[in-house]
């Protein structure tokens, strides 16, 4: 068995997709027309055949109590690696990106916390002496 | 007055404080990653929760929500009081 990718639940998959391409700098990998909804996923270029991130619509009742309790507690619904992290804060902060956490060090590992603008908060990680 | 006093009266109570004068304007995620990682506190996130309403209830902490986010801030003002009743110097 193998980890192939996990999926966020977002408030608008255009905007969702735009955000994840744009800002985040993934890949669009999948854009399936399913009529109400697609089927969209994304890639890091870094690792284009590596693991995907679909981006899914919250539109279960319970999806939208669950993301905001999350997120009122600051609390990510995922994370992603990055190898600088400082740099990845000031590049982000400068397109105007929401950390509801900067880079904290915890020791082996440094931190920082995200809006993702469609319901979610995302964490970014820099294991130390990566970079 | 006896809210503050049992307020700080819990090693974990002061180091939330403590983290938020090092850092004002935290998350629950947040405080609670730095408890660990620094104090070695592994209480979980509702119990962490609850110190906070402590905190609140004694002034000492003010929560506040920014768009969806809840942050929590520190307020030394109350302890004001303590150094009124026993001044350092008469």
């Amino acid at each position: 068995m193998r980890i192939s990718g996990c999926s966020v639940m977002v408030d608008d998959q255009a905007k969702a997709l735009k955000f994840y391409t744009e800002v985040l700098g993934f890949q669009t990998k999948h854009n399936i027309d399913l009529g109400e909804h697609s089927w969209i996923t994304v890639v890091s270029p870094e690792d284009p055949d590596g693991a995907v991130v679909g981006l899914e619509p919250d539109v279960h009742p319970a999806a939208k109590t669950f993301k905001a309790a999350m997120v009122e507690d600051g609390i990510p619904f995922t994370s992603f690696a990055v190898d600088d992290i400082e740099e990845e804060h000031k590049r982000l902060e400068s397109l105007g990106v929401r950390f509801t956490q900067p880079p904290v060090d915890h020791g082996t590992v440094i931190t920082a916390v995200l809006d993702d603008t469609c319901g979610n908060l995302i964490q970014i990680a820099q294991e130390k002496g990566q970079s | 007055m006896d809210d503050l006093y049992r307020a700080i009266s819990d090693p974990t109570r002061r180091a939330i404080l403590d983290e938020l004068v090092e850092r004002d304007g935290q998350t629950l995620f947040e405080l609670c990653g730095r408890l660990t990682m620094k104090h070695g506190i592994g209480s979980s996130r509702q119990a962490i929760s609850q110190h906070l309403e402590v905190l609140e209830a004694a002034g000492l902490v003010i929560a506040k929500k920014e768009g969806r986010c809840k942050f929590h801030w520190f307020d030394g003002e109350p302890l004001s009081a303590i150094a009124e009743r026993w001044p350092a110097k008469r």
